[in-house]
């Protein structure tokens, strides 16, 4: 190995996030005034959304069609997946995922929420706190995005009023008291004038706090990832078996959690044998300690049988292993649960079959109520109990986003049925 | 021993070998798609990072149009020996034969066509998987699609009924005659490229450095003089130093004027443009505001 390098944790240079609400609340308008304001979008972009507004009669160029990059969500003017978006201050680097209000694809509003830092959950200022502002608001706080933003979008349609900002933001800090939410910041706007996106605008002076690019660009996201436990599940073992490394075995995979260094004690699960890191490689580097999110190459003092799906953790720091256990799962198929049935579940770098045993209960979102449920359809959320056919290693999804989430597939459709995670 | 701080890059990178790591683990026969432009040379690396010191858990397949710049092929060529990978050419010339590629004229843009040839070689080999280096940035199209992007058994993408996409836990389950083209490079922008290939000191083809080309100046790009495009009446050649931002079918990839000599006067000049990547150098997607959307759903990248 050629160079030795150690990498050093800074101040998080990239974040993640996405815009949700319900439909026609302003979330791709709020990404086009984003990029605009920002100076991000390329003059051929513009003048080729410049033309199609002006095709369908606009007067103004319609920012929406920025990340409504599908025909059919162009011909509707809706969103209908996921859009992805990059731009760049000289603060930070940003992923915006837009994602759809409408309630039929509210789990491509879950896939964009699941890798999320940040959510600017969008109200319309004229309707105020709505069934599907609080759905998503309730999505976010379920897969745990830490940061959440409401925006009290289409202020000029209230004439600006701080009345009718402050009924929201009381409205909506009541309905969140019932979430797992610590860290909410409201912003009066015009996504469409551009009033308090990134510039403040001269028409909300009665408000004092941050512009939506001042909270973005600032909001700490170092304390996200959980630096305590280390979790490492090994994708892929490297056996290259040539003359020079006859009896290298690699271990491949990516720290999910938590850090590691040369001569730690590692246990390996489900087996429960120990030994020590020997080297952390990658290429032709060679590291000290590594930390998450990187890739990485482990090799160990001892040789033990270690395969894809078993995971590296410090001796000292060990999760649960069961077979059952309880989670809250998103139902995102159109074909309902069929608790009789084996599914596949997805959980780490493990392929194991698997079924619902029992519905604890499923959520109204509109008022947090639990109701009894024998079956769940597309978007219903619950508390479930899961039964696997072998242990898996595993923390609460409160703790550690990684080894606390799973999804179903159908083995007969292939198709992704649901989302799951351990509490 | 030398220091430094995690960067996006970092995370970015640690991102697309984790992809790369699960469809070698997860699929029965995948293929790297290597064509010997910058993004695909990119790819490479990150193999090399998510697999070294093994080799390749998976061969490299070229989709030749045989419209490519020589120093491409060249280069695809000299560095496929260098890794001392495996590399597979399929050449539209033999769907073109066979009678599986028709084509107008002699000259026009084969781009369109390679889903054909693509779709021939997936089918001949088996591959259940493609990696390819797509990003999400290049077009509104592929901002929609997911990292791991199921297709049928015509090869066909369905945009309104994707799989959802959780996490990083992504589902590579296909039946037979199935196919998933995955993208770890998706969340990279033109410029997080160039500054990977700056910090990895990745050689790339000559001529996406600047230098003195004939151009044609046609509707708002500049054509490449080749044996494919010669200047129709009216038009008049044009001398000038021009660089390439992408690197396709030399029948519509146009160059962009350009001064930067080597990488980081490229990432100061992606830095400041104003013009998108393909806005600036590829014709067929000028066509129609849905030209990409319709040919991946035929079975494109
Ligand atoms: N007056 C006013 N109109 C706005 C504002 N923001 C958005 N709009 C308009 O509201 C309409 C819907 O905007 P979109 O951005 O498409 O809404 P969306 O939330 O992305 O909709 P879905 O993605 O389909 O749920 C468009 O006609 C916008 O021009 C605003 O601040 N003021
Ligand atoms: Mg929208």
């Amino acid at each position: 190995m050629s160079e030795v390098k150690n990498i050093r944790r800074d101040r998080a240079e990239l974040l993640r996030f996405i815009t949700a609400g319900s439909v026609d609340d302003g979330k791709s308008t709020l990404i086009g005034r984003l990029l605009h304001d920002s100076k991000s979008i390329f003059e051929d972009q513009l003048s080729s959304i410049a033309r199609t507004s002006n095709k369908r009669g606009m007067q103004a160029v319609d920012l929406s069609l920025l990340t409504d990059g599908l025909q059919a969500e162009r011909e509707q003017g809706i969103t209908i997946d996921v859009a992805y978006r990059y731009f760049a201050t000289p603060k930070r680097k940003f992923i915006i995922a837009d994602t759809p209000g409408h309630e039929q694809y509210t789990r491509n509003m879950v896939t964009g929420a699941s890798t999320a830092n940040l959510a600017i959950i969008l109200i319309d200022a004229r309707k105020g706190v709505l069934t599907q502002s609080r759905r998503h608001a309730y999505l976010a706080s379920l897969v745990g995005i830490p940061h959440l933003v409401v925006a009290i979008n289409k202020m000029d349609l209230v004439g600006y009023s701080r009345e009718v900002y402050e009924r929201i933001r009381n409205d909506f800090a009541a309905f969140a008291q019932g979430l797992r939410l610590s860290n909410i910041e409201y912003v009066p706007m015009s996504a469409l004038n551009g009033d308090m996106v990134v510039e403040r605008g001269d028409r909300l002076t009665w408000y004092e706090g941050r512009t939506l690019m001042d909270l973005l660009e600032n909001i700490d996201i170092e304390h996200d990832v959980n630096t305590d436990d280390f979790r490492f599940p090994v994708q892929w073992v490297s056996r290259p078996q040539t003359e020079e490394l006859h009896d290298f075995r690699g271990y491949m995979g990516r720290i999910e959690s938590g850090s590691i260094r040369v001569g730690d004690e590692v246990t390996i699960l489900p087996s429960g044998l120990s030994s020590r890191i020997k080297e952390i490689l990658l290429y032709k580097d060679s590291f000290e300690d590594v930390f998450a999110p990187q890739s990485v190459t482990l090799t160990i003092e001892d040789h033990l049988d270690i395969s894809r799906g078993d995971m590296l953790v410090k001796t000292d720091q060990q999760p649960q292993i069961k077979k059952e256990f309880a989670a809250m799962l998103c139902w995102l198929s159109e074909q309902p649960l069929d608790s009789q049935r084996k599914y596949i579940v997805k959980h780490t770098t493990r392929m194991i079959k698997g079924m619902v045993n029992q519905i604890d209960y499923r959520v109204d979102v509109n008022t947090l109520n639990h109701e009894t449920a024998d079956s769940l359809k597309m978007n219903d959320i619950a508390r479930v109990v899961m039964k696997v056919q072998q242990p898996i290693v595993f923390d609460d999804y409160a703790r550690n986003r990684a080894t606390g989430n799973f999804i179903i597939i159908d083995e007969t459709s292939n198709n992704t049925v649901a989302a799951g995670m351990i509490c | 021993m030398s220091h430094r701080t995690f960067t996006h890059l970092d995370a970015l990178e640690s991102e697309a070998i984790h992809i790369m790591r699960e469809v070698a683990a997860e699929c029965t026969n995948p293929a790297l798609l290597f064509s010997g432009g910058k993004d695909s040379i990119v790819l490479l690396r990150l193999a090399e990072k998510a697999f070294r010191p093994g080799r390749f858990p998976f061969p490299l397949l070229h989709i030749d149009t045989e419209h490519n710049f020589p120093e491409v092929i060249e280069f695809r060529n000299h560095r496929a020996k260098e890794l001392g990978e495996r590399l597979i050419v399929r050449s539209m010339e033999d769907s073109i034969k066979q009678g599986r590629v028709v084509l107008r004229s002699e000259n026009q843009s084969r781009n369109p066509f390679q889903s054909i040839t693509l779709l021939d070689a997936i089918a001949e080999f088996r591959f259940d998987a493609c990696i390819g280096g797509a990003r999400r940035d290049e077009e509104k199209a592929r901002a929609k699609e997911r990292i791991f992007s199921f297709r049928d058994e015509f090869g066909q993408w369905d945009p309104k009924n994707q799989r959802p996409e959780l996490w990083s836990l992504y589902n590579t389950r296909t039946h037979p005659g199935e196919n998933i083209r995955v993208f770890p490079i998706s969340n990279w922008t033109e410029l997080d490229v160039w500054e990977y290939i700056e910090r990895e000191q990745l050689e790339v083809p000559s001529i996406y450095f600047a230098h003195w080309r004939e151009v044609i100046p046609r509707d708002s790009g500049l054509l490449p003089v080749s044996h494919l495009v010669q200047p129709k009446e009216g038009e008049h050649v044009e001398k000038i130093m021009v660089r390439f931002r992408t690197v396709g079918d030399m029948s519509c990839t146009c160059p962009v004027a350009s001064q930067a000599k080597n990488v980081s006067e490229i990432i100061a000049e992606t830095a400041m443009t104003r013009i998108t990547e393909r806005g600036a150098t590829r014709m067929d997607d000028q066509t129609s505001d849905a030209s990409m959307e319709l040919r991946k759903k035929e079975g494109y990248f």
